[in-house]
């Protein structure tokens, strides 16, 4: 599949990342090589394989229901650039 | 043209676990902004889930109360998207693998009948936080304390044909998860939220018209006055040769109507993939029939057993097992008393009544369970008549008398049987009452049936209520045919 210009924008758009134009040709570039990796990938033939949902081996292991965490706003709140009655703030999303 | 309406539900259920989905902070309701959102929930760098045991079994027991398939794996997924209230930038969620299958939940209509609605999956995934839109100088708050609480989202086939269908699937659906205790189905707290894809057909079409999608209803009533009026959007948009758009809207109660949430429709693009920082859940099959062995009796079987077993009418045995607090009062007070259908009676009829009046849920009554049996039981024995009990409810609900038998003996309501102080007390009435003892001897013999009532009246009045009202109609009956 052939990657464009207006895809990466579109990319970037989703998680909110500022590309410039320049920006874009070189991830243009980039992201199309990896696309080719995928494409050969793709080419194999998996019928019968189980598709892999985690390179590891394992198994999740579960915790038990407790409350182990402890508040801890004012810590994390340092890092905040605004905060205001124990809220974050954030500029305002309108519906 | 007739019309027909397509409804499916995905019903978002809160899970009542004591901590997240993927972290150790608390999910407790109310508590201080951000005081109960770790790292995790923050989506710190660096930081891992691990996947809460409980939310785990409360999904598989929901699964096997619908009879569904549970999967013996099941895998998490990033669902990505751009939300102040969502810090990682994705929630985690299940797409592909989710934990149950398909399964199918009953539901009763009004004509009696019931019907099978199919569930096409359940999924577990963490809630999102909170935005607060008010004053902040122009900026948003952010709350992320319900940030990872653990959420069951039920998914259904599009089976429903009405929105009183609708309603009787979310009722069906409250009262699974509350029988099995995995949430408080409070929805005023948002515990039971759910989103209604509606679309209309011609009747007799196969294919499907374009849905629309009404987001976050969170009452039952809600849920059907929403289905209504986008029925009727619909239906007239289509009438007046215009087109649905697959679009999603807003239900705004305090307008009654449905509004399109976006302007500029920008379409959904998740890329959701397989998420890395969890493994897949592997649940063997020793673990599933344990908990398919723990399982509680559920409303349908508890429905089936109460008409079966009991007796009761498919309404009675309907009410009485809705909720699961209703059934085990219910159980309590067919036990004390030993008689199904008084203690139905009883339950849905003297209590629902003041229970009603006064606002309470059942578990706030102040009557107790064993109270109204032991009740029920001085009826059933002749120790007082119907309208002694009334007044013993009463006193229990005030809490005056922490028995019916202390109750009886503290207002001297025991029934009156005995023939000669019941006599003593008719020759009294007739004898202070010549005016109405002559109309009644005048009186044609059809009409006198009527006219006894007065003196039925007296009789009892004398008695302070406690004559047996069969005794005294009887020798009543017997003393003034003598006299005429």
């Amino acid at each position: 599949m052939a990657l464009e210009h207006a895809d990466v924008l579109r990319a970037a758009h989703l998680a909110r990342l500022g590309l410039s134009d320049e920006d874009a040709t070189h991830y243009l570039d980039d992201l199309g090589r990896i696309l080719e990796m995928v494409d050969h990938l793709q080419a194999l033939n998996t019928e019968g394989i189980a598709p892999l949902a985690h390179p590891l081996d394992a198994t999740q292991r579960l915790r038990a229901d407790e409350v182990t965490e402890t508040d801890r706003r004012d810590h994390f709140q340092r890092c905040a650039p605004a905060v205001e009655n124990g809220l974050y703030l954030v500029p305002r999303v309108v519906e | 043209m007739q019309w027909e309406t397509v409804i499916g539900l995905e019903v978002h259920v809160q899970l009542a676990t004591q901590s997240k989905i993927f972290s150790g902070a608390s999910t407790a309701f109310g508590a201080d902004p951000n005081t109960q959102a770790c790292a995790v929930d923050l989506g710190m760098p660096g930081v891992l889930p691990v996947l809460n045991e409980q939310a785990v079994a409360m999904a598989v027991q929901f699964g096997l109360a619908i009879h569904a398939e549970i999967p013996e794996v099941s895998v998490f997924d990033r669902k990505n998207y751009f939300y102040p209230d969502l810090p990682k930038g994705y929630q985690t969620s299940q797409m592909y693998h989710p934990i149950v299958g398909p399964g199918e939940v009953e539901i009763g209509l009004d004509d009696g009948t019931t019907k099978r609605i199919r569930v096409h999956h359940a999924h577990l995934e963490e809630d999102a936080g909170k935005s607060l839109h008010e004053d902040f100088h122009g900026m948003t708050g952010i709350d992320l304390n319900r940030a990872g609480t653990p959420l069951l989202e039920i998914v259904s086939e599009p089976d429903m044909r009405s929105a009183k269908e609708a309603a009787a699937y979310l009722k069906a659906i409250h009262s699974i998860v509350t029988y099995l205790g995995i949430s408080d189905g409070n929805m005023a707290e948002g515990s039971m939220r759910c989103d209604v894809n509606v679309s209309v057909r011609p009747r007799g079409q196969a294919e499907f018209g374009t849905r629309a999608e009404i987001k976050n209803v969170n009452s039952f009533r809600f849920v059907e006055r929403a289905i209504e009026f986008e029925v009727e959007r619909q239906i007239e948009l289509i009438e007046d040769g215009g087109e649905v758009v697959q679009e999603t809207r807003l239900f705004d109660p305090e307008r009654d109507e449905t509004r399109s949430m976006r302007t500029k429709e920008e379409a959904n693009d998740y890329r959701y993939f397989p998420c890395p920082d969890l493994l897949p859940v592997v649940l063997d099959a020793a673990y599933v029939d344990h908990l398919r062995e723990s399982l509680p009796e559920l409303p349908d079987e508890k429905r089936a057993r109460f008409q079966g077993e009991l007796g009761l009418s498919a309404y009675d045995a309907g009410v009485l097992a809705a909720s699961r607090e209703m059934a085990e009062y219910f159980e309590v007070v067919k036990d004390t008393c030993g008689d199904a259908k008084q203690a139905a009676n009883w339950v849905q009829g003297e209590l629902s009544g003041a229970l009603n009046r006064e606002g309470l849920s059942i578990h706030d009554s102040p009557v107790s369970a064993t109270q109204l049996g032991g009740l029920i039981s001085r009826v059933m024995d002749d120790t007082i008549n119907g309208k002694a009990a009334k007044q013993v409810f009463q006193a229990l609900w005030n809490g005056q008398g922490v028995s019916a038998d202390e109750v009886i003996e503290a207002k001297g309501l025991k029934q009156v049987t005995d023939s000669g102080a019941i006599e003593a007390m008719i020759d009294q009435v007739i004898g202070d009452s010549p005016a109405q003892v002559a109309q009644y001897r005048d009186a044609e013999p059809e009409k006198r049936g009527k006219m006894i009532g007065y003196f039925v009246g007296q009789v009892m009045k004398a008695s302070r209520g406690t004559a047996n009202p069969q005794q005294v109609n009887a020798l009543l009956k017997d003393k003034l045919d003598a006299l005429c």
